[in-house]
């Protein structure tokens, strides 16, 4: 057991589990030790549940001397963003609405990553219900890019993604809306998806837009994204837009190379930072080196994604949020009478961003103004699937930056709101149409030394030739374990 | 454009915000600002367009009607701000007639 059992993947301390070389007790007092001395300066926990993961680890132990492992993956420990509801651990989406809340229930994800044997390791920090692309809008507080501790680390899952980033654990889960896996692993250089609507259940995710929230795994290589959500994948008869096919199997030919694979390259995005684009344009040329045939697509609705997505989203939003009335569960304020009570919890236990965007959807969705905003937006999203079904007509993925530039400062989006949505513009139309995608290190911008991200985005159900890609660029860009691809703190 | 301050008061009272003086003002401005990016698809010819509310295809999903274990009273108010015999306590909803 050494000192950087902290870098190892899943994977490899899967194998030396298995090999009886490490305990998952070993593990987790390493994990532990790697917080104490590193998390308050990242910030990336809301609540770290030491206590939970020393007796899940032994529990693990305990099971695997009995020959009764319950995975592959038994005793290698997971966080979870806090927006995954946790039977028994306080979950509060970064809302001071739900400060307190214990919920009396786990999320299917965190059930099936139990099920497997994953020993929790805390409740991660985000923007307060995923709104937000910095983890700034935590309630509670950000938290900071372990690259550089004056940059945010992404959002809205910058806690999860931090934490698997400066070595405080293997792997985490996190949710995309927008973007909010995929640009916080693109920002803090490592591994995020955003698997296919329906193919992994929301069921215990606290909702933000439910036709677009889905979780996704954060990690630092492709092999270990694609095993967590393996893990947690497939039918869910608790959430009814759970699609019921099998998921397809996402570990076997992994490595299988993508010779003769079509990617399409999107004309339309191209990164505002130079050197982000020059690395992007450096792993285009990889994947070609790589055996794949490479061709312009044109997506041309996609330029009208942020205004579709900033519409919809809220809209859905307003009224998923609508459920916080001070009454069941949650803050309350006091009112003289149910409304005036209702309206004072939710001003005082929302933050700004969270009214803002109940408001821009409460607006949206008002009347008079439904056709024009709300009705238009959602013929927005049907023009993006159909450009999508167009261009995958001639290609099998497509490829494009995760992100316009590398990390951005604490504060610099703060105050405009529309910049920080600009943030997402290559990230949303995913989740609008609904298909998976992927974003994997390009290496490190040299202007700021900061990681770049390269999406890889492909057909709906098609995660295997996603990883497959991602796999054979990772294997052969060498960023992912090396030196290089971890930061110094 | 611009959004007047009877539209955002209107819009906080239909979302149940006990807004702040300032953070009405700011709200005028910023959904403004956010608005004005969302004109552009004001411009767009998307006559004959389906709108698509969902990205895959639905159907309604059902299941057996059997009766399963729920809840039990005290957990499910356990996380109530204010309960009275085993219900959710709320100030008064209906005026005194």
């Amino acid at each position: 057991m050494s000192e950087d059992t902290i870098w190892k993947s899943a994977t490899q301390l899967a194998r030396e589990l298995d090999a009886g070389e490490v305990s998952a007790t070993d593990i987790a007092e390493h994990l532990i030790v790697r917080a104490d001395a590193t998390d308050d300066k990242i910030k990336a926990y809301l609540n770290r549940t030491d206590d939970r993961l020393r007796a899940d680890a032994a529990a693990s132990d305990e099971r695997r001397a009995a020959g009764e492992a319950r995975s592959r993956y038994d005793g290698v420990p997971v966080g979870y963003k806090d927006i995954f509801v946790t039977r028994g651990v306080t979950s509060t989406a970064a809302s001071r609405i739900l400060e307190s809340w214990v919920p009396p229930y786990d999320a299917t994800v965190v059930s099936r990553c139990t099920e497997g044997g994953l020993p929790m390791t805390g409740k991660t920090n985000l923007d307060e219900f995923a709104m937000g692309s910095s983890t700034e809008n935590s309630g509670f507080f950000p938290s900071r890019n372990p690259w550089d501790l004056d940059k945010v680390p992404g959002g809205s899952s910058g806690g999860s993604a931090a934490a698997v980033a400066a070595g405080l654990v293997p792997w985490a889960w996190g949710t995309d809306t927008g973007g909010s896996v995929r640009q916080p692993a693109s920002l803090s250089g490592i591994v995020g998806v955003n698997p296919t609507y329906g193919s992994i259940s929301r069921y215990g995710l606290i909702a933000f837009a439910s036709s677009l929230d889905r979780p996704g795994p954060l990690a630092r290589t492709v092999e270990d994204a694609a095993a967590l959500l393996q893990m947690a994948a497939g039918h869910d008869p608790l959430d009814s837009t759970s699609i019921p096919d099998e998921y397809p199997n996402l570990l076997d030919g992994i490595d299988g190379g993508i010779e003769g694979l079509r990617i399409g390259i999107v004309k339309e995005f191209v990164p505002t930072q130079e050197g982000v684009r020059q690395k992007i344009d450096e792993a285009y040329a990889r994947l070609e080196k790589l055996g794949a045939s490479l061709q312009e697509v044109s997506l041309p609705s996609f330029e009208h994604g942020i205004s579709a997505y900033y519409l919809i989203a809220p809209a859905e939003a307003s009224s998923n949020l609508a459920r916080y009335d001070g009454v069941r569960y949650g803050r309350r304020a006091p009112g003289a009478d149910i409304v005036a009570m209702t309206a004072s919890s939710r001003d005082e236990g929302f933050g700004a961003e969270v009214k803002r965007r109940i408001m821009l959807g409460t607006y949206a969705l008002s009347a008079g103004y439904y056709d024009a905003y709300y009705g238009k937006a959602q013929k927005v999203r049907t023009l993006i699937i159909q450009d999508l079904a167009r261009a995958y007509a001639d290609v099998d993925l497509i490829a494009c930056p995760t992100t316009p530039t590398t990390a951005f400062a604490l504060g610099e989006k703060t105050s405009d709101p529309l910049a920080m949505y600009l943030n997402d513009i290559f990230t949303v139309p995913v989740n609008l149409a609904g298909n998976a995608a992927i974003s994997i290190p390009a290496g490190l911008a040299p202007e700021d030394g900061l990681p770049v991200g390269l999406q890889i985005v492909a057909k709906s159900l098609d995660e295997p030739t996603m990883f497959r890609a991602a796999y054979a660029f990772e294997q052969d860009l060498g960023f992912a374990g090396s030196p290089e691809g971890r930061p110094e703190l | 454009m611009t959004i007047d301050r009877a539209a955002v008061d209107h819009v906080a009272r239909l979302a149940r915000l006990d807004l702040s003086e300032e953070e009405r003002e700011r709200m005028q401005v910023e959904l403004a600002a956010i608005l004005d990016h969302a004109e552009k698809i004001q411009a767009l010819d998307l006559d004959g367009i389906e709108p698509t509310s969902h990205a895959i295809p639905l159907r309604n999903v059902m299941r057996p009607d059997e009766v399963t274990p729920s809840l039990p009273q005290e957990v499910a108010l356990a996380n109530a701000p204010e309960t009275e015999d085993g219900r959710f306590r709320v100030p008064r909803i209906i005026e005194d007639s």
